[in-house]
């Protein structure tokens, strides 16, 4: 029999885990709004935003519950200050979708012009590593969130890259500034949302081992 | 001032019962350390080794190295009394001299060692009720009021004073606070804090939020090995062994 601690455990996992889903969607759909130039994805992306905020509150809430009526301990007081972090990068990413999808509506507000950027691969990138810091929070495993804080380089780089071309651009084609600069934007996005995936790894390898893994090394409390 | 302890190879036995096996540790002066653990661990036998209160049980017995300050508790020669009267103990239920007054109860054993001089006396019963956060409470009714009139927290502090007034360097406490309300439970949780800077304290508590409260070192005790020994955020946060994890998160048994 589950103790109602750990089913208030349980709990908060599945719902970080389908906040998680729905911060997932929202960069599907931010991507699929850009591939298409349909406003149809971008609207999706800001209806799904009240959702995210709602969940949101929800994990806080039960969080906040399970800290002042089970003053846990250890690992489990790990997982759930992780749980709060994490929540607040997915609420982030959700934030950052929005962005995308705003500019998608400017960039599709003008004709379409070829921009020497392959974003779809970039957001490919970032779901992906959103998807497996998500993975290594179900499973509690720290391997594939330490994989995914190597995937971080590759999305900084496509981001660096992107930015030297679409500023050749804009000087070369100064018609085009408006559109280089949604995308360029859009590719910071992007880079800003692999950064709550690296964070959200983070957070996990904290919770399953006890080692604060940020700015670099592994800090073991003392 | 309080002085450090250091145990080396301690065991106890209750009989042929092997309570305490091998246990080492160093508890610094002038802080608070916490031993948790289940019922039946042998956190309280620990404590009570410390100045041989365990053997006063019959068929109990200890032996291993026990030196508080320069003092070897169980080395030959060294005088139980002089122990106890330097490490002083306070128990679960409060246990006043129920008969006598609040200031006979401070002074008792003061005037077991001996003091006859009255100022003296009345110098250090009002420390003493001081230092326990009881003075304000009861300084009025010092000579008319029993030990046992006085609420189960009053009582606690009472005794707390009662330990004081021989002037310990240690004091160690058997789950001092457990019958007490949470009001009570807080003033002698805020007491312990203040009461490091005077003496070193080794506390035995059920209660893991009450060793995170006051504690800054903890012990874990499992079957009578110390399975873990560290900086209380440590044992609270990461602690390093599976069973000490599994204990404080109620995963145990």
């Amino acid at each position: 029999m589950r103790s109602r601690f750990q089913q208030g455990l349980d709990d908060l996992r599945d719902k970080l885990l389908r906040m998680g889903g729905l911060a997932e969607q929202a960069i599907d759909r931010a991507a699929e709004a850009y591939r298409t130039r349909d406003a149809k994805f971008c609207q999706m992306v800001f209806t799904g935003e009240t959702d995210i905020n709602q969940a949101e509150r929800e994990i806080d809430e039960l969080a906040l519950d399970l800290l002042a009526m089970q003053q846990p301990m250890a690992v489990d007081l790990r997982f759930i200050l992780a749980v709060v972090k994490i929540n607040a990068d997915l609420e982030r990413v959700g934030d950052q979708a929005v962005n995308i999808a705003q500019r998608v509506l400017d960039l599709i507000s003008e004709p379409e012009v070829p921009l020497p950027v392959d974003i779809p691969k970039m957001a490919g990138s970032v779901t992906g590593m959103v998807q497996r810091a998500l993975e290594s929070f179900l499973d509690g495993q720290a391997e594939i969130a330490e994989a995914v804080l190597q995937m971080d380089n590759v999305v900084d780089r496509m981001k660096d890259e992107a930015f030297v071309v679409l500023v050749q651009k804009m000087i070369s084609d100064p018609h085009m500034t408006r559109a280089a600069l949604n995308v360029l934007l859009i590719s910071r996005n992007l880079e800003r949302i692999a950064d709550h995936a690296t964070n959200i790894a983070e957070d996990v390898i904290f919770w399953v081992r006890g080692a604060d893994v940020r700015h670099g090394g592994a800090h073991y409390r003392s | 001032m309080g002085v450090g302890i250091e145990v080396r190879g301690l065991n106890a036995w209750y009989g042929k019962h092997l309570a305490l096996k091998s246990i080492d540790m160093t508890v610094p002066a002038n802080h608070v350390t916490a031993v948790i653990g289940p019922s039946g661990c042998g956190k309280s036998t620990f404590v009570r080794c410390l100045n041989r209160m365990h053997e006063t049980i019959p068929e109990a017995r200890a032996d291993g190295l026990v030196k508080v300050g320069e003092m070897e508790v169980y080395g030959d020669g060294t005088d139980p009394v002089e122990i106890r009267r330097r490490i002083g103990m306070v128990f679960q239920k409060p246990n006043p001299f129920p008969t006598m007054s609040i200031y006979d109860n401070v002074a008792a054993g003061l005037r077991l060692n001996g003091f006859r001089n009255r100022k003296q006396l009345d110098e250090l019963v009002e420390r003493s009720l001081k230092l326990s956060a009881l003075w304000d409470e009861v300084k009025d009714t010092l000579h008319k009021k029993s030990g046992a009139s006085l609420s189960g927290g009053q009582q606690q502090r009472l005794c707390i004073a009662r330990s004081l007034a021989v002037e310990p360097e240690v004091l160690l406490m058997d789950e001092p606070a457990s019958a007490l309300d949470p009001i009570s439970t807080s003033k002698i949780e805020e007491l312990i804090f203040q009461l490091k800077q005077h003496y070193t304290v080794v506390i035995v508590t059920h209660n893991m939020q009450q060793a995170a409260r006051v504690a800054e070192l903890t012990g874990f005790f499992l079957m009578g090995s110390l399975i873990e020994y560290d900086k209380t955020e440590k044992i609270f946060t990461t602690p390093a062994d599976k069973r000490t994890e599994d204990y404080i998160t109620g995963r145990f048994g």
